[in-house]
């Protein structure tokens, strides 16, 4: 099957030819399977960022590339347009990118600048809401009257209304309160399910990643440090402390369990896993 | 493509022009700058030209650097060098259609293109070699004579310090919106003037939004630090006069002199 998302031997350099350069990412190459969540975590400066504009065409590969359900999209400047839409990019701190005068008409603005007809994006527009959970009238308020909360979400449903193949988050939780937190992962994950999309979503929070990942990407200075399922990654607990990354709250306990002598799988990393092994260990005793 | 502005740029440094005073360096422009005005001949713009070249390379920037800002004024440079080349009278060198060269003209456009040149070069110098916090202490201690006429020269340092503060975070911001927007599929590059206009909208209003926030945010910040304007307030880095800020006067006061002596004998 070919994959939705095949990056090749990816570089980027910044600033190439002055004092101040920098060579972000160093010859990336995996593929993301359609349907897939994949997680990408990393340190700042990790690369994660400038991987991410590449995959929709904002940034120019300088080698490598970047193949869409096996075409490049930089085949012709009509595949660099058309990924804008098929890969659809929720930056960090989305609300600040807000400006129309309506809410609708904010959410609106991906799907007309696809040239779609008017009753396509008004029924778009109430998809993109409905998904986020944002009540019908509130769809003719300013964005600017919303809580911050509020703002993400509409933020998020303008890139979902283009109703994009792939849909990439960076940092979708940053700044909001755990409710706020737990409502928007719960929103990807069931625009996931319905649609069939595949998700990418760059996150700090090892909890969040590890609750809805199919596999992890793990960045480190530019280049590929591991990729695979959560169970695999988090058993380099070790490794991923010396990157400066942290394991889930669960693993960690899992891990000191194991080091006082505990007979537990340290690399449990999700709450059910968990109970199951507690109460096999407590049956033992 | 916004990260090339290098308005107000700095490039830290430890030359003897990086060590000068502040206010020794911005009275050193301004001295500068009336003797370009005062040249007149070969003989004055050379011995403006030799201050200009050592102060380069005393300050170890590179050419390049100085350059790459100039280039924005390329257009305006050839533009009055052509203007003079054309529309002086005088002695005619060449002739062709309506356009005629005369000896004064060149004179007068070699001139004029010397003084643009040397007088942009000179004030990049100052901002190239002085951090935009050393700038604006050197101002205001310049100015503060002017308090005594109530003039607000310590709430103005402070407002030139937070401009200049702001401008690399504000074209990052841009960037940031540039690229959201493109996302959603924003065309910043095709259509009439009209159109590219309006698709600028999508730009200024967050970017105004968030302009207004860094400075609630800031205000705030500043009056939980007790901030209340210039009165009564000291410094912590104090500003000092050192011998090399007095060999520079004496310097640049040679030149100047030097000058006006050529200039009050025909030269």
């Amino acid at each position: 099957m070919t994959p939705m998302i095949e990056v090749k031997n990816l570089t980027h350099t910044y600033s190439t030819g002055t004092p101040f350069e920098h060579t972000a990412v160093k010859d990336i190459s995996f593929s993301v399977q359609k349907g897939e969540f994949l997680g990408i975590i990393g340190h700042t400066g990790s690369g994660k960022s400038t991987l991410m504009q590449h995959l929709n065409g904002l940034l120019k590969p300088e080698q490598g590339d970047i193949l869409l359900n096996g075409e490049s999209i930089w085949k012709d400047k009509l595949s660099t347009r058309a990924a804008r839409f098929r890969v659809g990019l929720v930056f960090q701190y989305p609300e600040y990118q807000l400006f129309e005068e309506t809410v609708f008409k904010d959410i609106a603005f991906g799907p007309r600048n696809m040239g779609l007809k008017e009753e396509e994006i008004q029924k778009r527009v109430l998809r993109a809401a409905a998904f986020v959970g944002l009540p019908e009238d509130s769809l003719q308020k300013s964005p600017f009257e919303l809580s911050g909360g509020q703002k993400r979400r509409v933020a998020i449903a303008g890139v979902i209304a283009m109703e994009p193949e792939v849909i990439i988050f960076d940092e979708p939780t940053a700044g909001l309160d755990p409710a706020g937190c737990r409502a928007i992962l719960e929103n990807i994950e069931q625009y996931r399910r319905a649609t069939g999309a595949t998700v990418l979503m760059v996150s700090h929070s090892m909890d969040d990643v590890a609750l809805l990942a199919d596999r992890l990407l793990v960045l480190n200075q530019g280049s590929i440090e591991m990729l695979g399922a959560p169970s695999e990654v988090f058993r380099h607990a070790e490794r991923l402390q010396q990157i400066g990354l942290a394991v889930p709250q669960v693993t960690a306990l899992f891990l000191r369990l194991k080091e006082l002598g505990l007979p537990v799988d340290p690399a449990t990393y999700t709450l059910a896993d968990a109970l199951k092994q507690l109460q096999t260990l407590k049956g033992g005793v | 493509m916004l990260k090339d502005i290098t308005l107000g740029q700095y490039f830290p440094g430890n030359s003897p022009i990086h060590r000068l005073d502040a206010r020794c360096k911005l009275m050193r422009v301004v001295v500068y700058i009336v003797a370009l005005f005062l040249c007149k001949s070969y003989f004055s713009y050379g011995l403006a030209l030799l201050f200009l070249i050592t102060a380069i390379a005393l300050s170890r920037i590179r050419l390049k650097a100085l350059f790459k800002g100039m280039k924005t004024l390329l257009i305006i440079i050839l533009f009055t060098a052509l203007i003079n080349m054309f529309y002086t009278p005088g002695t005619v060198l060449a002739k062709f259609w309506i356009f005629t060269i005369t000896e004064e003209g060149l004179r007068n456009a070699l001139f004029l293109v010397l003084r643009i040149v040397m007088l942009v070069s000179g004030t990049f110098l100052l901002t190239y070699t002085t951090s935009p916090i050393d700038l604006t202490d050197g101002l205001e201690s310049l100015l503060s004579p002017l308090k005594k006429l109530h003039f607000p020269v310590h709430e103005l340092a402070m407002m030139m310090s937070i401009a200049l503060r702001f401008i690399p975070t504000l074209i990052e911001e841009t960037d940031k919106i540039i690229s959201a927007q493109k996302a959603r599929g924003a065309d910043f590059e095709s259509g009439n003037l009209f159109r590219r206009a309006k698709a600028l909208i999508p730009i200024l209003i967050p970017l105004f939004i968030s302009a207004f926030r860094r400075a609630e945010e800031l205000a705030t910040a500043m009056e939980c630090r007790c901030y209340h304007g210039g009165k009564g307030r000291t410094k912590m880095k104090q500003l000092h006069y050192h011998m090399i800020d007095a060999i520079a006067a004496v310097i640049t006061l040679t030149v100047f002199a030097g000058i006006i002596v050529l200039r009050s004998h025909g030269l």
